[in-house]
């Protein structure tokens, strides 16, 4: 079933925090269940029993003068368990609850990271107090396995929502404010995260990648990011960053290490190293990145992205800088 | 000033009834042609027409329903285009909502409510009338935005700052904050003239405690929505005022906060599902009784349930808010109070439940809907208490898990009920019967469509799917079930043209019902069927609960009402005891025009700010001329008056 998008269900737990959510579903349901088929067979009891003359008198009367005192000391006890079933209900959300919105434990070993909602993209950053360690990146977060992950969350635009259901719940990025959600993931794997609020026209494709590696795989992966984009060896691709420094692409992007730094849409400097394009919309291929540049208003229409008119040598070019960018 | 106005008596003291019925056709009746039309102060004929718009509207927001369920039947489909899908959800979420649940079910109070308790008509019966004219305007400038392609395109929660001005440029959150305004206005005038006609114009004898289970219903419905509605009043006036005149209530650049939107809409959005939801409790009550030849169970626990769902209604907004990070300690109160709201919904199933059990059910086709509801309901009170637990919320909230959630409670909490409701009445309002073999076929259709369609959304939402996405990928695994909801959309549609279907027969050629076709428990049955414009020749006197079922041959009747002018009796609030005679007012043509002048204040007001003080005078004229007395008939009530001291 999954391919490329990632693993993306609050059924399939890869984490502690959504295992704990998933345990309390296991008894919400459960729960459920019983009093269901309980009230349902109550019913259809009462509308199928068979009645003695007596009572099938269809003389108007109040309902209390014909029942005897067992049904009125049924429906009382029915009334004391629904609130004891509530009651164990409270009490098993609160002691859900509690570890879930703690702080992690061990918790200065926690990898903080700043995710920033955007119409229809999420801005991934890595901070550190020395610039040169910090890393920006979009739409696919890498996080090593088996370590606690509190990501800060805010917006430049509208509310949007971050939720990666198969690692933890949802947390509004609401703008003017900070709030954050903290998970671990346990098993290696690619999760599939989505915008969980209504956003506007491309609500809808606003996913993002979470991707658990194993921790040196993950400070790698950290070391590739830091770097500025190289200058590329081929010709072609040589020309292809001369076409992206020519054409609309500069007025949006980054790529560092060039001309480039415009911040309004994601960060390109290591493109290709990301396994999706358009907020987890595509595949990161040669020829979805080609229709993505060409046409994006007819992929995800709405989308701050312009439709750019490019010869096809030009992007032939482009595309090979753009896969240059590891 | 009072005369005796109860005389007990065997019907050979009473004035002679053809008589009576003459003078009152004579003074009651509604002028002719569309200027009678329009002027018309009938509770009836109001809520009839607020019955057949409604019902519109849902046909409307139906089919915006259907759209989508054809865009998402498939993964990545291209039938509409994102805004278009945007569109259309907001607009089905708000016709649901403003233009079909809540006034359906105030309607069929209007109609009922004043024939339950032995009134001749409701308590400010113009206003009735423009409450009416508010809210067609409100909906035809929804669908009218719709037609021409600008509708709200924000979600019927139309949340900051995305319906801000610098997100939603253009009309369109305009047109939802009027939308909203028109719909509040009219709620607030039907809950206040529920509130009034319960309080004051019941038939001598039914005490507070022998008020029907659908009038209390009606009475908590229009208390909730006195309190919750000013909230989204204030809201949508904060929206409009950020947008037309850059004020910045929302704005957190400016020091405004999206957070406030929030907490003022879902303060009444909360409520509002309980102004839905409890007129259904009402509806089924009725039927139940009816049906089962059995006066409900426990009277008494009855009325606290619905007076306590009221009062927890206004505490559990929060839980739609718990992603927001809300601090722990106030979570876990919207927690506890969410989960106390399902005791006294379950001690209403239970005591229904008894009912049954020490009843002789009749299976016509209101009770297999009164019986659905339990059946549909408890699945969605269910996954409502599931989802009132913050840790699995956050999992849940905003997926196809809610909207699965709320279709089973507003559609099996409300919709069947209205259903069956419609069955049982439907011989009242019309005279006529609708059948009941294509309503047991329509009734399956239903009941097997909203199972088809929501069922599976339970399971959608929890393996991810999103609510409000007008597409999902391929990958994601979601097609199958959701080409399953889609076929359950086909099956409803389909029901519900037999249901149109089985109503055009009966308008045409039903069988006639009589006055009580089911042997009614309630007064609405003494009346004839459809009810004169002044539903009893004479007021009955209640003689006990079951109004009708406890009614001896020999029971009293009021007298001693004028009969050559509209007057109605006014009784005490708990005792009903005769208090006075009103003189009711006469048909008047200055509501609808008021109505319209209020349709340019607020339609004008989505363009310029001058719309207010234009419309404003524009309105004073009828208001004032509404309110102009009537020399003529003051002179008459003086004579009068000095006639009966002399």
């Amino acid at each position: 079933m999954i391919e490329w998008s990632g693993l993306h269900s609050a059924l399939d737990p890869f984490g502690p925090q959504a295992a704990r959510v998933h345990g309390l579903w296991r008894f919400l349901w459960i729960v459920s269940l019983a009093v269901y088929v309980l009230v349902i067979a109550a019913l259809a009891w009462a509308a199928l029993r068979r009645r003695t003359p007596a009572e099938a008198d269809p003389t108007p009367r109040p309902a209390a003068e014909v029942a005897g005192p067992a049904l009125r000391t049924t429906i009382v006890g029915a009334t004391v368990a629904t609130v004891l079933i509530l009651f164990v209900f409270l009490v098993v959300d609160l002691a859900t609850g509690r570890p879930l919105t703690a702080a992690p434990r061990g918790g200065r070993g926690a990898l903080e990271i700043e995710v920033t909602g955007h119409q229809w993209w999420w801005q991934v950053e890595y901070p550190s107090s020395r610039p040169d360690l910090r890393v920006v990146t979009a739409n696919e977060i890498h996080v090593p396995t088996g370590r606690p992950v509190v990501v800060t969350l805010t917006s430049t635009d509208v509310i949007h929502s971050f939720w990666p259901p198969s690692l933890v719940g949802k947390r509004d990025m609401i703008p003017g404010e900070k709030t954050s959600v903290w998970f671990q993931a346990d098993t290696p794997g690619v999760y599939r995260g989505q915008c969980a609020e209504f956003c506007g026209y491309q609500h809808a494709k606003m996913a993002f990648q979470i991707v658990a590696e194993p921790a040196e795989q993950f400070e790698r992966w950290m070391a590739r990011q830091r770097d500025s984009a190289r200058t590329p060896a081929d010709s072609l691709a040589l020309r292809g960053q001369e076409v992206f420094l020519a054409t609309s692409c500069v007025m949006c992007h980054t790529v560092r290490g060039t001309p480039a730094g415009s911040r309004i849409g994601p960060d390109l400097t290591h493109l290709a190293s990301r396994r999706t394009i358009a907020a987890g919309s595509l595949p990161n291929t040669r020829g979805a990145l080609a229709g993505w540049i060409v046409d994006p208003q007819s992929i995800k229409p709405g989308t701050r992205m312009p439709s750019n008119q490019i010869e096809p040598d030009d992007l032939q070019a482009l595309l090979a800088y753009l896969e240059s960018l590891k | 000033m009072t005369t005796q106005a109860v005389r007990p008596g065997s019907t050979a003291t009473a004035p002679d009834e053809a008589e009576v019925r003459a003078a009152l056709d004579a003074s009651w009746g509604r002028p002719v042609g569309l200027l009678g039309w329009i002027s018309t102060v009938d509770h009836k004929d109001v809520a009839r027409r607020y019955l057949v718009t409604a019902f519109v509207f849902f046909i409307l927001g139906g089919l915006d329903a259907a759209l989508m369920r054809i865009q998402l039947a498939r993964p990545e489909n291209r039938f509409l285009t994102p805004d278009q899908y945007n569109q259309l959800f907001t607009v089905h979420g708000t016709t649901m909502m403003f233009l079909f649940a809540v006034p359906v079910m105030t309607a069929m109070g209007l109609y009922f409510v004043p024939l339950m308790i032995g009134a001749r008509n409701v308590s400010f019966p113009r206003l009735n009338n423009y409450g009416y004219w508010v809210y067609l305007i409100g909906g035809v400038l929804l669908y009218v935005s719709l037609f021409v392609n600008s509708a709200p395109d924000t979600g019927w929660f139309s949340y900051v700052p995305l319906a801000g001005p610098g997100y939603t440029p253009g009309k369109r959150a305009d047109i939802y904050a009027q939308t909203v305004t028109f719909t509040e206005i009219s709620a607030l005038i039907t809950a206040v003239e529920i509130i009034v006609t319960v309080f004051k114009h019941r038939a001598p004898g039914m005490t507070l405690n022998r008020i029907p289970l659908f009038v209390w219903a009606m009475l908590v419905t229009s208390f909730m929505i006195l309190f919750a509605m000013p909230w989204v009043a204030t809201a949508s006036l904060f929206l409009a005022a950020d947008r037309l005149i850059a004020t910045h209530f929302f704005n957190p650049a400016e020091g405004g906060d999206p957070m406030l939107w929030q907490h003022l809409f879902w303060f009444f959005g909360h409520p509002e599902v309980y102004i839905i939801f409890i007129p259904a409790l009402g509806m089924i009550s009725s039927i139940l009784a009816t049906f089962t030849r059995r006066e409900v169970f426990g009277y008494p626990v009855m009325v606290l349930s619905l007076v306590a769902t009221g009062f927890l209604g206004f505490g559990l907004w929060v839980h739609h808010m718990f992603a927001t990070g809300i601090p722990q300690l106030g979570q876990s109160y919207f927690t506890a109070a969410s989960a106390m709201i399902a005791i006294p919904s379950g001690v209403q199933i239970f005591c229904w439940i008894a009912t049954l059990w020490v009843g002789r059910p009749r299976w016509t086709v209101p009770m297999l809907y009164a019986t659905a509801f339990v059946v549909l309901f408890l699945i969605g009170g269910l996954s409502g208490v599931m989802v009132a637990s913050v840790p699995f919320d956050l999992q849940v909230h905003d997926t196809y898990f809610v909207v699965a959630h709320l279709h089973y409670v507003l559609l099996g909490g409300a919709v069947f009920p209205l259903f069956g409701a419609f069955y049982y009445w439907f011989p009242k309002i019309t005279g006529r019967m609708l059948d009941e073999r294509l309503g047991r076929w329509q009734f399956g259709l239903f009941f097997a469509g909203v199972n088809l369609t929501f069922f599976p959304m339970h399971y959608l939402g929890l393996h991810g799917m999103p609510r409000r996405v007008y597409t999902y990928l391929l990958e994601s695994g979601w097609g199958d079930l959701n080409l399953l909801a889609t076929a359950g959309a086909v099956t409803i549609a389909a029901s519900v043209l037999l249901f149109i279907l089985n109503v055009v027969r009966a308008l045409r050629a039903g069988p006639l019902a009589g006055n009580d076709p089911w042997g009614g428990e309630t007064l609405e049955w003494l009346a004839e069927s459809p009810p004169r414009p002044y539903n009893f020749a004479f007021q009955p006197v209640v003689q006990g609960r079951a109004a009708l079922w406890s009614r001896t041959p020999d029971a009293p009747v009021v007298v001693g009402l004028r009969t050559d002018m509209r007057e109605v009796l006014v009784t005490t609030v708990m005792d009903a005891a005769p208090d006075n005679r009103h003189r009711h007012p006469d048909p008047d043509r200055m509501p609808f025009v008021a109505a319209l002048a209020t349709g340019v204040l607020f339609i004008s007001l989505v363009f310029t700010p001058w719309g207010l003080p234009v419309g404003a005078l524009l309105l004073a004229v009828p208001m004032i001329l509404w309110g102009w007395p009537n020399e003529e008939d003051n002179e008459k009530q003086r004579r009068q008056e000095r006639e009966t001291v002399t």
